[in-house]
Order: C-alpha cells, then structure tokens, then sequence
C-alpha cells in the first residue's frame, strides 16, 4: 500500500469526496467547503494544504489567470538567465488534487452571508474563505503614475505583460542608454526586489549594452542586504549602477511618462532610455470588498492563524496582510498560506488551532554564479508575529567566491522546490 | 500506540484514512503542530522534504541523522555552511527533534 503512485492517491482523494466524510466536517452536515481567492503563493499554498490536512473537504481556488507567472526570478528573465516559460506554472496539478479550480475573478464578497460572487456571474457559498490577492498599484499615489503611464513607464511589479514590455524596452535601449528605477517607500512587495532588478539589468546591459547606465531614485535612505548589494554591484559592474538616497534627493516626486523623465522632490529633473517605476501599493481590491483592510490599505490578521482581526470566518495570507517583521515575500505568503490551512483544520474541527511557525529565505541574484540571502525564523508570541531572537539575517560580507556561488545555486533550489510545494509543478 | 503522523505521510490512501480514522483525528492537536512546525522546510527542500532541485532532501535520513545535522547547524556549522546556521538559530532542542522526526517519517 505504501507503494502506490502519487496519482492513485490523487484520484483516491478524488474518489474520498463522495464517499464518507471525515469526522471533522461531520459537525457541519456536509463537506464544508473552503473557497481561497487568488492562486499565487499564498493562495495555491493554503488551497493545496488544506486538502493535504482535510482529505474530504471541499475546495474551490479562485484565480483568474490560466497560468500564473511568478515575479521571482522574473528579475532573471530581465537578465537573460532565465526563460518566460520556467517562472510560468499551470494548474493541472491542484486540479488532479481534487481541487476545483475557477478560472474568473472574486468580484464581491459577502462576509454575513458567506458569498462570494465571481465575474462570470456565478455566487459560491463557503464556510471559510481564504483571500491572498498579493497587491494592486495605488494609481496616482505617485504624481503622474496611472495605469496609462505604466503602459511608457512599465512598473513590472506583478509578473505578466509589464515584465515582457520592460524585457522588450530594454532589448530596444541603445547602447550608452540609461535605465532610471524610481524606488517607493513604506510597505512593498519583496523589499530586496528593486536591487536584484538592478543587478540583473546590469547583467543584461554588460553582457549587451557596456556603455549603460543604472540610476536608482530611492525613497528611502538604506535598503535590504544593502552591504552585499553595494559589494557584490561594485565587483561585477565596477561603477555601472549608481543610487541616490532619499537624503541625497533620491525621492522622485512626479513623472512623466511621455518624456520618460522623472522630477526629484527638489525638482532635479533625470532624463530615461527606459524607465521603471516601482509604485507605492496596497492590498489587492478584493481586501477592500470584505472588509479585511483598515485605513493602512494592508489587512491586519491574528498572527497565530492569519484570520482577518475585522472579519471573522476571512483568513488573509501574503502580500496583502499587515505581517511584520515578516516580509512581503513569496517564501512568507506559502509559509502563511500553511498555517492558515492548518487554523482552519483545526477550526472547523472545533478544535484550538496549533502553534503558527514561519521560516523566510529571500535569496536574491547579483550575478549569474553571485547569490545572496536574508533568512528568519517567525513565531506567535502571543500578541503579534515576532522573530525567533537569534535566528536570522544576512550572508556575510566577508564570504569567498565558493559562498556566493552556493547560495546562487540554493537560490534556484529554492525555486524548484517552492513551484514544487505551491503549484506542483516544477 | 497511536500512530504520530495521521496527516502529513502522503502516501497513506486517503479513502482508507478516511475510513480508518475516527472522528476529528485530522485535527489531532500535536500532530497538526508539528505539521506546522515542519512546513516551512517544504519552502527549499521539497514538499514532505522530498527536494526536486539543488537543495538537499530531508526524506529518507533517519531520525539520529536528522537531530545530529540540524543540531550541528546551530552549534557547529560545518565548513561551507550558508543559510542553515540562521535556520537553526531559531529552533530549540524539542523542536529539532520534532523536525527529525517529521522528516524521517515523512520519508516512508
Ligand atoms: C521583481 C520581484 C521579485 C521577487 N522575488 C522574490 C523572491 O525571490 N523570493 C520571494 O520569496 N518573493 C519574491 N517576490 C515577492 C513575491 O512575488 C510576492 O511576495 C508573492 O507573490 C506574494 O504572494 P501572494 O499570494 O500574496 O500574491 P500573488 O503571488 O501575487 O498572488 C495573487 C493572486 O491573486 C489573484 N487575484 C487577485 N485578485 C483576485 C480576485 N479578485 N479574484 C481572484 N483572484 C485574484 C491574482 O491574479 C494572483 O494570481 C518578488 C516580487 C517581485 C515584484
């Protein structure tokens, strides 16, 4: 018995559903049915250990894209290393699972009556729902920053067209051209990504381009793995990439996408070849919806089980949650997406949910054999989510060639074995 | 006994699970933490430890192994060590030996 192939145990949690129930759904009457909104990390994760801890519960994922293409190591795809189909993951797998899986989009929820409407019209009852619908740009946050500038200004922030129109203005840059990456402040997705962005740019651009230039915009006046980013830039790409702080002016204040310029807060004007606009963010819309976001724009949760603190029966992973000292990272939206799975498990077997734990690695690429890390270790105090003391933290800067190479093959481990947990697929 | 993992090995027939588990036991408190304990290594070493890329699998090592390695992590990084010693600096000794556990029975 314990031979049998995966796909037979597959089709035996297919087959469980119609059969009898576990007794933890019994209370309910019927199979319970867990509706998860959006299947990207957080939500293809929880979806997939739902069904792992609940062999006959019933399972919907919402998500309207066939394929779902992931922003890790979209920077890669912008620097030649990696193809558009190797970040791009179908939904095959979740299916075989035993998973219904809904092609359209959660427009409205009803947290009262526990319904969800979809854009082709159709309404799903559910007793608990999942929401992990990462972000959505705050259009016109940033002066002169709408959903028509990001079409001459590509932001390339969730992976899809804007990443192949940013791949296909880069390939079009002359060479001596200048590629300027206006950098938001506050809470935003992958905190390290505007970095890797650059160094994998550079990449590109020396590989084709080496009379290019790098101009980061930050408003902020330290970032991510600073050190090791400033180390790593300046051996691979001498002085190709330069970064202006918020305290030298780096705060881009208005842009103007036509002219591909970009206005400092002290109106110092920089002049693009190719412009990229990482924006100030929100939680997706659908938060908004039900309920789940406060005057942040971000949903706050209960750090043991990811319930929304507003709405209850609404469990919200990723992007969208208020999670720190967690970063918005893909690693933390499938750690997230685990533990609101088990929370509802227990839950809906009338039961305390267990003890949350989190782990979080972002390996980011400076070069093709140059990676490095930040990694922690994350737990419910009790109160709010909180670092293990003790665990955690960088890639020395002191490390040799051998180090760096490791962590950039650990980093494309990492990759396949995360595509490997959320999506099945590798 | 009870069996401690009534959740995680995948390979058990989820229709006999069904038929064979009494009431509520998919949520059995202990074995759903440490369920939860042990998900997050899913993340780089494969679903159930089982790693399809460069990093290593935690399957198929035995429980000693396991305790021995992630406890040397923590104390006594070996040579060429990278991320696992910032890992394992989070973990006490019982939750080392819940992880070892977990995965050498995941394995099976
Ligand atoms: C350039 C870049 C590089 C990155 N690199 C890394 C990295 O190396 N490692 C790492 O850990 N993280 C990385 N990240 C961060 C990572 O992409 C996010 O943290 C992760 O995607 C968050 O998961 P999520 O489930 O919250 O959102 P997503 O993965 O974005 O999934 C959200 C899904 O919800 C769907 N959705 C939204 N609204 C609705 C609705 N109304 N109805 C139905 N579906 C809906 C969307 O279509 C989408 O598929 C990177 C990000 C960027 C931008």
């Amino acid at each position: 018995m314990n031979r049998i192939t995966r796909r037979t145990a597959l089709t035996g949690i297919g087959a469980g559903l119609t059969l009898a129930l576990p007794g933890l759904v019994k209370a309910q009457g019927a199979a319970a049915h867990v509706v998860v909104v959006g299947g990207g990390f957080g939500g293809a994760t929880a979806a997939r250990y739902l069904r792992r801890y609940n062999p006959g519960l019933r399972i919907t994922l919402v998500e309207p894209a066939t394929q779902f293409v992931t922003c890790p190591f979209s920077n890669l795809y912008l620097g030649g290393l990696r193809t558009w189909e190797s970040i791009t993951h179908g939904y095959d797998a979740i299916r075989s699972e035993g998973i219904g899986v809904v092609h359209a989009s959660a427009e409205d929820i009803d947290a009262t009556a526990r319904k969800v409407t979809l854009s082709d019209g159709a309404v799903l009852e559910y007793d608990r729902l999942v929401l992990s619908p990462g972000i959505d740009i705050r259009w016109g946050a940033l002066e002169g920053y709408d959903e028509a500038a990001a079409e001459l200004a590509p932001h390339a922030w969730k992976a899809g067209p804007q990443t192949q129109l940013l791949k296909a203005q880069l390939e079009a840059m002359a060479d001596g051209g200048t590629f300027v990456m206006s950098i938001t402040d506050g809470a935003f997705r992958c905190p390290p990504g505007p970095y890797e962005r650059a160094s994998m740019v550079a990449h590109y651009l020396k590989t084709n381009k080496p009379k290019s230039k790098i101009l980061l915009l930050d408003s902020k006046e330290t970032f991510s793995k600073q050190g090791l980013f400033r180390q790593g830039w300046e051996a691979l790409y001498g002085d190709m990439i330069e970064w202006i702080s918020a305290d030298n002016d780096g705060k881009v204040a208005r842009v103007d996408a036509g002219a591909l310029t970009v206005e400092s807060a002290f109106g110092v004007t920089h002049k693009a070849d190719v412009l990229n606009v990482v924006p100030p963010q929100k939680a997706g819309w659908i938060a908004d919806r039900a309920g789940v976001t406060n005057e942040t724009g971000w949903v706050p949760v209960n750090g043991n089980t990811f319930e929304s603190a507003q709405v209850g029966g609404i469990y919200v992973v990723g992007d969208a949650t208020i999670a720190a000292p967690m970063p918005k990272s893909g690693f933390c939206a499938n750690a997230q997406g685990k533990v609101a799975a088990a929370a509802i498990t227990a839950d809906l077997a009338g039961q305390e949910p267990p003890p949350a734990s989190f782990v979080n690695t972002c390996y980011s690429l400076i070069g093709p054999d140059y990676g490095i890390s930040v990694a922690g270790v994350y737990y419910f105090d009790g109160e709010k989510l909180a670092e293990r003391e003790g665990s955690g933290g960088v890639s020395p800067l002191e490390a040799d060639e051998a180090f760096r190479r490791a962590e950039a093959t650990y980093g494309a481990g990492w990759y396949a074995s995360i595509s490997a947990d959320t999506w099945g697929t590798v | 006994m009870t069996p401690r993992h009534k959740i995680p090995p995948r390979r058990l027939l989820p229709a006999l699970a069904l038929a064979l588990l009494p009431a509520a036991a998919f949520a059995d408190a202990p074995d759903l933490a440490d369920a939860v304990l042990a998900a997050p290594c899913a993340s780089c070493h494969g679903p159930d430890g089982r790693s399809p890329g460069a990093i290593p699998s935690l399957s198929g090592l035995s429980e000693a192994r396991l305790v021995e390695k992630l406890t040397a992590f923590r104390d006594a990084p070996p040579p060429g060590t990278t991320v696992m010693t910032r890992h394992m600096k989070g973990y006490d000794d019982a939750q080392i030996a819940a992880l070892a556990r977990y995965f050498s029975e995941a394995g099976q």
